[in-house]
């Protein structure tokens, strides 16, 4: 089955650095994890109010899902119900909880108050993109490569999805990383193999 | 009265993340939701907090809610009638 699936595009977000397909596409010196966010929406004129309202867990993923999928992603070729969105990480959504934990001690703030799951970033970009799949949010103590592979191998081969965006979205405080890839079952120019060893790969070029 | 439509514009643009919008560009009688500032059922819940860090008043009635959020306008008359 892994041999249909193909990673026909990525995105990383780590270290100050935005990667798209392997390519550095922005860079700057802000030590602020949310300054630096707000700083790559600017720079790709990106233009979706609502990114504003997110907390910064939001923030990372849908920036990260955003340049993901640019112009070469045909979005018309798949129903919604067939766009699936895997993601993972260390902290769940422990950066929001610490801050909404904060105002709990006067008026608590609902603004914070639902973002206190890691799941929602996957919410906002459904929301985004209209997408309708399957939605699946793991917690890990590191990224987990074989898993995903497996998982999401899993869910094209039962038919659960014919696309599906993976990955790894991390931010606790201003130590962020994104790593998001779209697995499809077409081969695309430069596409890589779906595999445990690309993926991982992808992983690695913005986490040394 | 202008100075209390003022402030909260500038308040509102604070609690509500509202960095798209300049306080200044909110109209007086704009209305807040759907069609116009396009405010949701969360960012109702953070007025309700606003009016109740910034003002010290709490909106007891819950029917109240789309009446005193429908403009600054009618925030400002609210909080000017529960100061009265």
């Amino acid at each position: 089955m892994t041999e249909n699936l193909y990673i026909t595009a990525s995105c990383s977000i780590a270290g100050n650095v935005v990667v798209k397909d392997g390519k550095k596409l922005f860079e700057n010196a802000e030590t602020n994890a949310q300054l630096f966010l707000v700083s790559i929406y600017q720079h790709f004129a990106l233009n979706y109010p609502r990114f504003y309202k997110m907390d910064n867990l939001a923030k990372l993923g849908w920036l990260a899902t955003e340049i993901l999928l640019d112009a070469s992603f045909s979005k018309q070729d798949y129903q919604p119900e067939e766009i699936g969105l895997v993601f993972s990480n260390r902290s769940g959504s422990l950066d929001t909880d610490i801050k909404y934990y904060e105002t709990v001690k006067t008026i608590a703030s609902p603004a914070l108050f639902v973002y206190t799951l890691p799941n929602i970033v996957m919410g906002e970009i459904c929301i985004r993109h209209h997408f309708k799949g399957e939605n699946d949010f793991f917690i890990f103590d590191r990224f987990d490569a074989g898993f995903l592979q497996e998982y999401m191998a899993h869910l094209f081969a039962t038919g659960a999805v014919r696309a599906c965006i993976g990955g790894w979205i991390e931010i606790l405080d201003n130590d962020y990383h994104a790593s998001v890839f779209l697995i499809e079952q077409k081969k695309k120019e430069n596409a890589l193999l779906f595999t445990e060893e690309n993926i991982h790969h992808i992983y690695q070029i913005t986490h040394g | 009265m202008d100075k209390l439509m003022s402030d909260l514009k500038r308040q509102i643009v604070e609690q509500l993340n509202l960095q798209h919008v300049k306080p200044e560009e909110i109209g007086d009688d704009q209305p807040l939701f759907v069609e116009g500032l396009g405010l949701d059922s969360i960012d109702a819940l953070e007025l309700i907090v606003l009016l109740q860090q910034q003002y010290n008043i709490k909106l007891n009635n819950a029917e109240d809610g789309p009446k005193v959020f429908q403009s600054v306008r009618t925030m400002a008359a609210y909080i000017q009638s529960q100061r009265a």
